[in-house]
């Protein structure tokens, strides 16, 4: 499996089960399935992107890093279309980050140059 | 009449142990090692100018057993062209008609010295593995080194591993991956070589033939001299002697490591004392050994459940921490916060 389906993969099963545990604040159970798709996505985006970032920088602590920020930016983006939940959101999705950030670096297949 | 001092006969007896190099293009540099059979020392090859290693035998005479085996290991080595195997260059008979060869210089340390510097056991094991390599090309091209051991193995200064003295080597026939005596005679007819010189190496006639190798290396069967039944688990055999010395015996400051199961069941497995029950290939062990490094189940043991775990636990400790640090935090979010 290459970096980037790795990342993709992993991104969204990270980022559905973020979502999901959304059903433990009672305030926004009633969003639940949009708060899913929308984690999936942000998760889909992060990990599309912590695999592109493997197959260039092969660096585990940087591959880490930008995890990290890629997650907490895209994290802060939603919290900030909410209008709330800082916390809630921006941290665990930025941890998912830099689990796909790590998971893309040590894992996945980088592909042979072309010629 | 003049008298020579106590400190000029010192030094002209020991100029006259030194091999006459003329006629040759070498010139003497000086001695660097004694083994049971020559002496090597450090020469200028004046031609190409460069530094060669020359290996000459003790004895005056091209005729005798000694010249002969000499010749052969300098074949042997010939036909193996292997990084880890250092190369021949030439070969030839001395004005006093000692048999010589002239191989690569390696600039480095014995292997037991090098072990001084090495601290961690996954570094010895890659050491290990480029120990693994050149003898498992010897076994393929049908030779037994039959010798190996931490001062016949030399780290280059580029961390490369050669496998030396490759004097007791037996040319056998390659056959399924076991190289199998093909010529049991080759050597035994030879002298047996005086022990004085290398204090670890040991030479005692057998009813089946001469037992050459070295004590606490060299298998139960070299040991008891049954030439006919050597094949390549012997080296197998060695090289597990030579893996429990690297991981255990060998530890900076002192200090003796536990090793895991899997890695004891690795030195067992070689090390066995029926050839049945070792690594069946030079390959085997090293495929063993390199599992252990990516944190893979070794053949050589069957873990238990809480084993592998521990197992997995180490292959994916930074993953599963990053996984529980998620959920702690998910869990402290949900506590605290509550909403």
């Amino acid at each position: 499996m290459n970096k980037v389906l790795l990342g993709l993969l992993l991104g969204a099963l990270l980022g559905a089960i973020d979502g999901g545990t959304a059903w433990f604040t009672p305030s926004v159970r009633a969003q639940l399935a949009g708060i899913i798709v929308g984690s999936t996505i942000k998760g889909l985006i992060a990990g599309m992107a912590a695999g592109f970032f493997a197959r260039k920088v092969n660096s585990v602590p940087l591959g880490i890093l930008f995890g990290l920020g890629v997650g907490a930016l895209l994290a802060f983006i939603v919290a900030y279309m909410q209008h709330g939940y800082y916390l809630e959101i921006i941290l665990p999705g930025s941890i998912v980050g830099m689990i796909v950030g790590y998971a893309t670096q040590r894992y996945g297949m980088t592909p042979a140059p072309t010629r | 009449m003049r008298h020579l001092s106590d400190k000029a006969l010192t030094r002209l007896r020991a100029g006259e142990k030194f091999p006459d190099l003329s006629g040759t293009r070498y010139q003497l540099i000086g001695q660097i090692a004694r083994g049971g059979m020559g002496v090597v020392y450090a020469a200028e090859d004046e031609t190409l100018q460069r530094r060669v290693a020359l290996k000459v035998l003790e004895v005056p005479g091209a005729e005798g057993e000694l010249a002969s085996r000499l010749m052969r290991e300098a074949r042997v080595l010939a036909r193996l062209e292997h990084p880890g195997i250092v190369p021949v260059h030439d070969v030839g008979t001395l004005a006093d008609g000692r048999v010589f060869y002239t191989m690569k210089f390696v600039e480095g340390q014995r292997l037991d010295e090098y072990l001084d510097t090495v601290e961690s056991i996954p570094d010895k094991l890659r050491i290990f593995l480029r120990v693994c390599d050149p003898v498992a090309f010897a076994h393929a091209r049908g030779v037994l080194h039959r010798d190996i051991k931490p001062a016949n193995i030399m780290v280059g200064s580029f961390g490369e591993v050669l496998v030396m003295d490759w004097g007791l080597a037996k040319i056998v026939a390659p056959t399924g991956g076991i190289p199998q005596v093909a010529d049991a005679t080759l050597y035994e007819s030879a002298q047996p070589v005086s022990a004085e010189n290398d204090e670890t190496q040991v030479s005692v006639t057998t009813g089946h033939g001469t037992v050459l190798g070295t004590p606490g290396y060299m298998s139960p069967e070299q040991a008891r001299g049954e030439v006919e039944s050597l094949d390549g688990r012997s080296d197998i055999f060695t090289l597990g002697a030579l893996l429990r010395f690297m991981l255990i015996e060998r530890s900076p400051r002192g200090s003796v490591p536990r090793l895991d199961k899997s890695l004891e069941a690795i030195c067992a497995k070689a090390s066995a004392e029926q050839p049945v029950f070792r690594y069946a290939t030079v390959q085997d062990l090293a495929l063993d050994v390199s599992r252990y490094l990516d944190g893979l189940a070794v053949v050589a043991h069957r873990e238990s459940i809480f084993e592998k775990a521990m197992r997995l636990y180490r292959r994916y400790r930074f993953f599963i921490l990053l996984i529980a640090t998620y959920l702690l935090m998910r869990l402290i979010l949900l506590l605290v916060l509550k909403r």
